[in-house]
């Protein structure tokens, strides 16, 4: 085991440029897919039929479409069909954008949908333009619905990164695997492994409960220092996953 | 260098996938037993009267579901190398999707009105006969739909597995793309038969739901 941890501080470089691939990815692949989510989830509550359409179609396809195959299709795949070859990290970062700004897009037209029908009413009897009425009135509340479902699937997000490691990008998960092989500490590796993960996980969940708190505010509804500490609601961690 | 379509190795590949395929749905049938299972008794434990019991169990929970699936397959893959890998596969998943099946069997739970539990003691019922004839019947009922979406996502993840060298589906395609060179063929192939089982599944559950009364 003390085997294990020199051999861990020897390789303190190659460990943190892993965790900073892993972070880039999660933090791009979370920007992606938040824009995409937006996109597609305002898409599919647009009044024209094909702007439905479109989405319904985007967001069935990719979320039916295991995120491995399509990780491993923008990998192998695509340079053979077109020609061009992403790097590993912007593979990543493309298929995790895709596959959860799919799930997303159905957490943004839940939680529009969730808004009181008189908020809208109101917003209109105010004479406001469809933009005004969607910044000022409608998304602020929407978001705040949101960010519990968006802390899931960063979380999720999160936990997929570890694929990386199989398209030969130098992720945490690849910097520890070395250090394993040639340590032959299998055990403890792991368990450093999943730690990281763990503290990593806990630690986004923490600044998305910031977030939450913060977007709170702004709609006047009080939220306890308390509220920072919680974990990922159990129960919508469960949701997270449902009408998959 | 860029390649035609050859529809000549979809042919080719697609009987070998359809192979993979088998054990795709193997692991995900198995998997969503052990889920279901071992979720049903860790929503049970997490109710037990003593935070001896509890807190341990939520802590454990927390933490399998925090952290990533594939790391959990490699490392129980390399600890038991005795056993064969589907199996690992099987449990480890099982596993892993039992720390969200509980939370939808103890959201279930929950629902079930405080009253019922209330008439179990009146009627002084013993713990086992509680669950068993009265709380449960009524808290499973409402979580099946929850438990077929969980379904269809460990469905998506079992490809997973190819990592630990189960002959899974995306194992078949990977193998058969490497010996001939041919990615774009068998990946677009996996990731279609994924959507065709896959889609109309969900829109089952979706009308389950509904029916419900979700």
């Amino acid at each position: 085991m003390n085997d294990f941890f020199s051999a861990f501080a020897d390789d303190l470089p190659q460990l943190r440029s892993g965790l900073w691939v892993t972070l880039e990815a999660t933090v791009f692949g979370a920007l992606a897919a938040l824009l995409l989510s937006f996109v597609l989830g305002l898409m599919s509550l647009s009044r024209l039929m094909l702007s439905r359409g479109v989405s319904r179609v985007v967001v069935e396809f990719f979320r039916g479409t295991s995120l491995y195959v399509q990780l491993f299709w923008l990998y192998y795949a695509m340079p053979q069909l077109t020609g061009y070859e992403l790097t590993p990290v912007l593979c990543g970062v493309l298929a995790f954008g895709l596959n959860y700004g799919a799930y997303g897009a159905e957490v943004v037209r839940g939680a529009v949908n969730s808004v009181p029908r008189g908020q809208y009413e109101a917003a209109l009897a105010l004479n406001m333009s469809p933009l005004h009425r969607m910044r000022k009135v409608i998304l602020p509340q929407a978001w705040v619905q949101m960010i519990p479902s968006f802390t899931n699937l960063l979380i999720q997000l999160l936990k997929a990164t570890p694929l990386l490691w199989l398209i030969s990008a130098a992720d945490l998960m690849t910097a520890i695997e070395k250090l394993r092989s040639r340590t032959g500490e299998t055990l403890t590796a792991y368990a450093t492994l999943l730690v990281c993960y763990f503290v990593l996980a806990y630690a986004l969940t923490l600044l998305m409960n910031l977030l939450e708190r913060s977007a709170k505010r702004r709609l006047g509804l009080a939220a306890g220092g308390k509220s920072l500490l919680k974990s990922r609601s159990a129960v919508s961690a469960a949701q997270a996953g449902g009408a998959r | 260098m860029t390649k035609d379509f050859d529809w000549g190795a979809v042919g080719d590949a697609f009987p070998l996938l359809l192979d993979g395929f088998w054990t795709t749905l193997l692991a995900t049938v198995f998997g969503t037993l052990v889920a279901a299972v071992l979720g049903l008794a860790i929503a049970v434990a997490g109710r037990a009267p003593s935070r001896l019991v509890t807190v341990p169990v939520k802590a454990v929970m927390e933490f399998i579901r925090s952290t990533p699936l594939i790391v959990q397959l490699v490392g129980a893959a390399a600890l038991f190398t005795s056993v064969e890998p589907l199996t690992v596969g099987i449990v480890v998943l099982g596993v892993h999707y039992a720390t969200y099946t509980s939370e939808v069997y103890r959201a279930g739970i929950d629902a079930v009105p405080k009253g019922q539990w209330e008439a179990c003691r009146a009627l002084s019922l013993t713990p086992r006969r509680t669950w068993q004839a009265v709380i449960l019947p009524q808290a499973v009922r409402n979580v099946v739909p929850a438990l077929g979406n969980y379904a269809i996502s460990m469905f998506k993840e079992t490809p997973f597995l190819a990592v630990i060298t189960v002959h899974e589906m995306v194992f078949q395609a990977r193998d058969y793309g490497t010996k001939h060179f041919v990615y774009t063929e068998v990946f677009t192939l996996a990731g279609l038969i994924f959507l065709v089982a896959s889609y109309p599944t969900s829109l089952l559950m979706r009308k389950l739901e509904k029916r419900l009364g979700h």
